[in-house]
């Protein structure tokens, strides 16, 4: 889950990481009086889960309060890929001398967390790693192992930081990583870190995402920064269909049916089994298919939560045939997904051997399972048949797109 | 909907036992079984495709108890 730069700012502020003076404020009235207790010139800044918020108008500069009472307002107005803001953040404008970038983050590649810092703050990253690699660092390190301040030195010398901007940047990006891990992020990132007329250093803006799952852990962080526990953080609200599925997944303890995201294409996937929902999501697409969502399937379900689903993916009207994939199973069992797919197509009023483009479970009590995918007319294949094969056959079905 | 996938017959004469009937209830993990409020036994229809065939309403009344796997026949 991704919190607002305000909140953003007050984990940093619990490490000590230096911020500029600011105030959150939701209304223009209140903006013009957080300007004039703030004194002299302030940046306004949106307050919305999305990036991009310069090039949208979302952040704007004002000299005095009459400025900031006009920006406030305007800002407030203004919604960002459709999500409109739930206040203005109103800080100090600074002169910066010197912009950097710092994010901690986990290097799927490497299985390991990642430092990336760079000299060259305030732009894309990813611009910066393809012109100038130069100015860009990456260090690995252990999740396992306690982190010293020492491999927060070196990520930043590694791109010719030195003298007091290498201390204080070094403290920066140690603060940066404890963040990372007492509050289970997937992401803490400052961009840009800016290096003042004075020679102090604050952060500018921050962008840090939780592990959703891990919510609950943190749920007494969520309350003090003032999280309801229905306010989901997602990058956009969900959809019915998803909502729906949500509701499937609630209503049943046996297993798990749902986790559902939504997609614009015609093939519902019913996927899972220890990551095999990521592959097989990546195997339909790499086989030239439009899933019509992701989901997860997992833990045994009860044939009535399986059944559940499956009725609900059938139901959308862009879903022309669904393919249940899955890993090899061990706690999962293939007969029992089997009976609760075919009764959802059936209890959606398609025949489960129409719609059902493949059905790819092996593992424990599949004699069963495919005794049952059988009499229904089911097109199933074992483990001898792999998940990026599944997936090529089930968008093979699908015909002209 | 009906069960499509599983059938459970019961022996009459497993309702002659109380003791048993209990029993039955009491060992299955998906709720097949339900009391019927005068010491005998019922299935519950929508609980049928739920069964997990491990047998156990076989080993508390055998001979008496049958789960009939209706994608099998």
């Amino acid at each position: 889950m991704r919190f607002y730069e305000y909140e953003a700012k007050q984990l940093l502020e619990r490490h000590r990481v230096p911020l500029p003076k600011r105030k959150l404020v939701t209304d223009a009235d209140g903006a013009a009086a957080a300007a004039f207790d703030l004194g002299g010139p302030v940046v306004l800044k949106s307050q919305v889960l999305s990036g991009g918020r310069m090039k949208a108008g979302g952040v704007k500069f004002a000299e005095g309060a009459g400025q900031a009472k006009q920006a406030a307002a305007e800002i407030l107005k203004l919604t960002i890929n459709g999500l409109t803001p739930v206040g203005v953040l109103v800080e100090e404008q600074r002169t910066i001398a010197q912009e950097y970038f710092a994010a901690v983050t986990y290097d799927g590649r490497a299985k390991r967390p990642v430092i990336i810092f760079s000299d060259m703050g305030g732009i894309d990253i990813e611009e910066v790693a393809e012109f100038h690699p130069e100015h860009l660092s990456r260090t690995h390190f252990s999740a396992l192992h306690p982190f010293s301040d020492h491999i927060a030195k070196q990520a930043v010398a590694a791109v010719g930081v030195t003298g007091n901007d290498l201390t204080r940047l070094t403290s920066i990006v140690a603060a940066l990583v404890r963040i990372f891990f007492d509050y289970d992020m997937t992401l803490a990132e400052i961009n840009p870190i800016g290096r003042l007329d004075d020679g102090t250093i604050v952060a500018l803006d921050a962008h840090m995402d939780m592990e959703a799952e891990a919510r609950r852990t943190h749920a007494a962080l969520l309350q003090q920064l003032g999280v309801p526990e229905s306010d989901n953080r997602q990058a956009r609200p969900p959809t019915p269909f998803e909502i729906a599925a949500a509701k499937v997944d609630a209503a049943d303890t046996r297993g798990v049916a749902g986790n559902l995201t939504e997609f614009d294409g015609n093939l519902g996937l019913i996927i899972g089994a220890g990551g095999g929902s990521l592959t097989l999501f990546d195997a339909v697409r790499a086989a030239g298919g439009r899933p019509a969502n992701y989901c997860e399937i997992g833990g045994n379900p009860s044939v009535a939560k399986a059944a559940a689903l499956t009725k609900l993916i059938c139901q959308q009207p862009k879903v022309k045939k669904i393919a249940v994939m899955m890993n090899v199973v061990s706690n999962t069992r293939v007969d029992i997904v089997a009976r609760g797919v075919i009764k959802g197509c059936i209890e959606a009023g398609f025949d489960p051997a129409e719609k059902i483009a493949i059905f790819r479970i092996p593992g424990s009590w599949e004699e069963d399972g495919f005794q049952i995918l059988k009499k229904y007319g089911v097109d199933y294949v074992d483990r001898s048949v792999s998940m990026h094969e599944a997936a090529r056959r089930a968008v093979a079905k699908m015909g002209k797109r | 909907m009906p069960a499509m996938f599983i059938r459970v017959d019961v022996d009459p004469a497993v309702q002659a036992n109380a003791a048993l009937c209990k029993q039955l209830v009491e060992v299955c993990p998906v709720d097949i079984f339900r009391p019927d409020g005068e010491g005998k036994v019922a299935t519950v229809e929508e609980n049928l495709d739920e069964c997990t065939l491990c047998d156990l309403c076989i080993q508390a009344a055998p001979g008496q108890v049958q789960v009939i796997k209706l994608y099998a026949t």
